[in-house]
């Protein structure tokens, strides 16, 4: 059972994740990843991180992924050329895909780690749990957390600092024609 | 399922994110492809906390949410920002970091 639902969601992520890099339109590669997101937190789910598959989905698939699909209806289809600007990029772009991913299993399989031969440790009542780690998050992590709240600031600053209105556009058309 | 599985699986992910921004020209499309980098490292720390049967993966996976977050907050603004100035959204022409 856990066998069908692990290759279920394994087919949805990779399916998600070929459709991102495959289609044209990029209002339908954020669909596609919207498809990858939340196969990605049925594997969360099977991997007993119940907290994480939730954020998944109402942090990334939700709000984040509204935000792109705002942001590409705003900007419209972009039309990609036909023709390859370098020589070679769709030959040479998936082979150095492929050597990395050798590279990674490589790496990750040679390891030698025991643990990862097997299903994993039997794990406690409450892993994963909001609970369990709102306290690692409050107590052991607690300068990461208030690092991350910093950096959202920052960013949350910098987007609207980016995406203000460009100051040499304000002079040229004047503040009548404000739009 | 071993963890083996997942791990390769995330591997799989990390190349195929990667081969996204190798290939597509549109920065909306990279930006996505490095979500899918970015959450095949959350799957690989997911998996390691699993086998170990420690949280403290969970706590890198939520931070890798944030910095993501963070990552899309900027990027959308500089591709808006990009728009407005009628500048072509091709990464191959945009070669120049001054406006």
């Amino acid at each position: 059972m856990e066998a069908v639902a692990f290759f279920a969601g394994a087919l949805g992520a990779l399916g998600g994740a070929v459709a991102v890099i495959a289609l044209r339109n990029p209002f339908y590669s954020v669909l596609a990843l919207i498809v990858h997101l939340i196969s990605l937190a049925g594997l969360f789910l099977l991997l007993h991180a119940e907290f994480i598959a939730a954020a998944q989905i109402v942090v990334y698939a939700g709000a984040v992924m509204v935000l792109y699909l705002f942001v590409s209806a705003y900007v419209g289809a972009v039309e990609e050329p036909i023709w390859e600007p370098i020589a070679g990029q769709r030959l040479l772009g998936p082979l150095l895909a492929l050597a990395l991913f050798v590279e990674v299993s490589i790496a990750v399989i040679g390891t030698g780690l025991k643990a990862i031969e097997a299903e994993g440790a039997t794990v406690q009542i409450g892993f994963g749990s909001p609970a369990a780690i709102g306290e690692l998050m409050l107590e052991k992590f607690l300068i990461a957390f208030e690092a991350a709240s910093l950096l959202l600031l920052i960013a949350a600053v910098g987007a609207i600092v980016l995406a203000g209105r460009p100051r040499e556009l304000e002079r040229e058309s004047g503040p009548a024609e404000a739009r | 399922m071993d963890i083996t599985w997942y791990l390769v699986l995330s591997g799989l992910l990390f190349a195929i994110g990667a081969c996204g921004v190798l290939l597509r020209r549109s920065p909306l499309v990279i930006l996505l492809c490095l979500e899918l980098m970015l959450n095949a490292g959350s799957l690989a720390l997911i998996a390691f906390s699993r086998a170990h049967d420690n949280q403290d993966g969970h706590v890198f996976a939520i931070v890798v949410m944030v910095v993501a977050a963070c990552e899309v907050v900027v990027g959308l603004g500089l591709i808006v920002a990009m728009f407005r100035r009628r500048l072509p959204l091709d990464v191959d022409q945009i070669r120049v970091l001054r406006g």
